[in-house]
């Protein structure tokens, strides 16, 4: 009799349990779950393992023998180089990510008056310096800046310039880099703001208009207002692209002259890799984490600020 | 149901078989009995000369039974460092791998030894030159085997026609083809005055000024022609001495005579100054020259490589040197040695040095003077004097005598073309060695 009850116990327990298995795989969180489940294991092998182990390398010595701690970092703040480093890529991404988003703004309104008919064309050749391979288009830029046989140089020879030392001064050198970042990033901010622009309601502007605002009262009360997340969001996000950069600099002046134009990323091949100091190398990438994160930190409650009040 | 029954005699019989099998097993010799083995190796610069290897390779592999697989590693965009460091990382990858002049000394801990393959190539190539020895050799431990792919000295490449015109120097007869140089009179005194006279007749010495192997090979050779090294081979930093002094001063004066912008130059930089003929002097292999012979043949036909000129503690050239390498965490490190003697025999190396057309240079001594060199043109000897054949310079790298450990960063970082470049700017002298003695500090680092 009492083996008769536990049997009937357990089967009543294990429909209950195919039941409530049943119920969790008809939720909608988890069927999100388990379809976003390759994306979350690509990058849990491809971004977080990585990050994890140049953690690990960057606490350990040059021949990667011994446990050093933070002795890489207290080694790093005490050079000069690597506080030019910080100054330059500072004053690199900050400042190609504020010409970006400038431009992106302007060409996008541009762009947004063309009628709907022709559009698509300017849609598409503007984007053209985005979707090229960076590594491809800077190498055009090269020939361009090339030290003696520049096509800028010879171009302006014919107005009486130059030759302007575009990769041979510490300022030029800077201002070439920061030229080709902004111009293959600037599309990105364009069609970002385009996509805000035509997601403003009319009727905003119809409103404005009948109230008399001037174009500028129309930007600045009715236009920057509904963008703001964007602009924040596409602000946060080129910040990290552009602060990781390495393709551009490399390429163009391979952090000359002087060490003039290094940021994080070129800085810590030429430790990591050129001179074989793995560790050093791997600490100063690190170094970039905590600048982003503050940063994003900043606009990311921003953010949630505005859409908690909206 | 039958069930054969088995005798006593047959099972004898089967016991024995199978146990002759099992013992004559490793002596039957299949297509591949010896085994895989995996090599990467440098990819040539030169077209085609990467054939003479797999050539080798495989008459190598056919005639020991091993199946091998080559992969040839550009060193564009680093690639071949990039391989490096990954596999010392994962402690997996090719059993042999091409390792440029720093590498093997960063990697020591990881590679296998190779004194018994090095003792036997030594007796019958001779000894190799003092470079290879400082980048190959840690604690009297071969750390890998010096390779002719690749090997280099970056010595003057002057052209003939400019030299003469406006800086009244021939090359020619400083250094002759088929015979020992005359060039005592081609010291950097004369090196000075003719980049000068270059420079006023419009084809200025192309030597740059950047952060790149040949511009810091260049400083290296000056630096040592005074006796001026950075660092001591006991590690001791020796930034603020009178030799550092003088070398810096010798180049401000050169740097006014050198082209404006030889500050941003990179590694082909100099090739193009000389296939475009805008200039009298660059410091290269014969790699500018071939490119000059299927480009610009009226260049390539003025072109001569020969000696550096000789400062106050005697004549320097940068001779830049490629390793075969062997991880210790290599599945075949027996038939690895193999293959690399194989590869270090005279008459490969010679097949290898003709692929290159000249390029690729042997450390060893009794090497120095293969026919290639003697025979490639135009002009006819232009490259004679290319292997310091007559031992006419000492052959060296910038940064040593370091420790090679820090004399790397030191390469690496550029610290000499810097220093070189921050006094020309107008950086006080003693600011200059102060920033240099830092930096030095910061190479310690262990």
């Amino acid at each position: 009799m009492a083996d008769v009850a536990l049997q009937s116990n357990r089967a009543a327990q294990a429909a209950r349990k195919r039941g409530s298995l049943h119920r969790m795989l008809k939720r909608k969180s988890t069927v999100a779950f388990l379809m976003t489940l390759p994306l979350i294991l690509l990058i849990a092998t491809l971004v977080i393992y990585p990050a994890f182990y140049a953690l690990h390398l960057a606490t350990l010595n040059k021949s990667m023998q011994r446990f050093v701690g933070l002795s890489n970092f207290e080694f790093l703040f005490r050079r000069e180089t690597f506080w030019l480093v910080v100054k330059q890529s500072c004053i690199f991404a900050i400042t190609a990510v504020i010409f970006k988003a400038v431009l992106g703004f302007i060409i996008a309104h541009f762009v947004h008056n063309i009628p709907a008919k022709g559009q698509r064309k300017w849609r598409g050749m503007l984007l053209v310096p985005w979707v090229i391979p960076p590594a491809m288009s800077t190498l055009a830029w090269l020939w361009l800046f090339d030290p003696s046989y520049s096509a800028f140089n010879y171009t302006l020879s014919f107005f009486g310039i130059g030759p302007i030392p575009w990769t041979g001064d510490a300022m030029w050198a800077r201002f070439s880099v920061i030229l080709v970042n902004i111009w293959v990033g600037a599309p990105f901010f364009m069609i970002m703001y385009l996509a805000a622009l035509k997601s403003v309601p009319e009727q905003l502007y119809e409103a404005a208009a009948i109230d008399g605002a001037n174009w500028w009262q129309r930007i600045w009360y009715v236009t920057l207002p509904m963008m703001r997340n964007i602009i924040a969001i596409t602000t946060l996000f080129s910040l990290i692209v552009t602060f990781a950069n390495f393709d551009i600099v490399r390429i163009l002046t391979a952090g000359g002259p002087l060490d003039h134009t290094h940021i994080f990323a070129t800085w810590a091949f030429r430790i990591g890799i050129e001179g074989s100091d793995i560790p050093l190398g791997a600490s100063v990438s690190l170094f970039m984490v905590p600048i982003l994160a503050v940063a994003a930190i900043f606009i990311l409650r921003d953010v949630n600020k505005r859409g908690n009040e909206s | 149901m039958s069930r054969k029954k088995l005798s006593r005699r047959q099972f004898v019989a089967a016991t024995a078989l199978s146990s002759a099998a099992l013992i004559t097993a490793p002596y039957v010799r299949g297509a591949y009995a010896a085994g895989k083995l995996s090599i990467g190796f440098w990819d040539h610069w030169v077209p085609g000369a990467n054939k003479a290897s797999t050539d080798i390779v495989n008459a190598w592999a056919e005639k020991e039974k091993v199946e091998v697989q080559i992969d040839y590693i550009p060193s564009q965009g680093n690639k071949n460092l990039l391989t490096i460091a990954a596999e010392a990382q994962a402690k997996s990858g090719h059993d042999i791998l091409a390792m440029p002049t720093w590498w093997p000394h960063a990697q020591a801990e990881l590679l296998e030894p190779m004194n018994d393959v090095m003792d036997g190539l030594i007796k019958q190539n001779g000894e190799p030159n003092g470079t290879v020895k400082y980048l190959g050799q840690s604690k009297g431990k071969w750390l890998a085997v010096p390779a002719s792919v690749g090997s280099q000295i970056k010595g003057p490449c002057s052209r003939i026609d400019l030299m003469k015109q406006h800086a009244g120097i021939d090359v020619q007869a400083l250094y002759p083809a088929g015979a020992p140089p005359k060039a005592d009179s081609w010291t950097l005194d004369t090196f000075l005055k003719a980049a000068e006279a270059c420079q006023k007749g419009g084809v200025a010495f192309g030597i740059g000024l950047g952060e790149t192997s040949d511009n810091v090979d260049t400083a290296g050779a000056i630096f040592q022609s005074f006796g001026a090294a950075l660092v001591d081979e006991k590690g001791n930093v020796t930034v603020k001495t009178d030799a550092v002094r003088q070398a810096l001063e010798y180049y401000k004066k050169l740097i006014a005579f050198l082209p404006p912008d030889a500050g941003a130059w990179d590694d082909s930089s100099n090739n193009k100054w000389l296939v475009s003929g805008r200039g009298a002097l660059i410091m290269n292999p014969p790699s500018a020259w071939a490119v000059a012979k299927r480009d610009a043949p009226q260049v390539a036909e003025q072109c001569w490589s020969h000696g550096f000129p000789a400062g106050p503690k005697g004549r320097y050239a940068p001779y830049l040197s490629y390793f075969w390498g062997t991880w210790s965490f290599s599945k075949n490190k027996e038939a690895a040695k193999s293959v690399l003697r194989a590869l270090s025999q005279p008459d490969a190396i010679e097949k290898m040095c003709v692929a290159s057309g000249g390029y690729d240079l042997p450390c060893y001594e009794k090497l120095t003077t293969l026919k290639v060199w003697q025979e490639e043109g135009p002009p006819k000897g232009t490259l004679y004097h290319y292997p310091n054949p007559h031992n006419h310079q000492t052959l060296s790298i910038a940064a040593a005598p370091a420790p090679p450990k820090i004399a790397q960063q030191i390469y690496t970082q550029a610290t000499l073309t810097k220093m070189c470049l921050r006094y020309h700017q107008g950086e006080a002298m003693e600011k200059v060695l102060a920033w240099a003695e830092g930096e030095c500090e910061g190479f310690m680092r262990s």
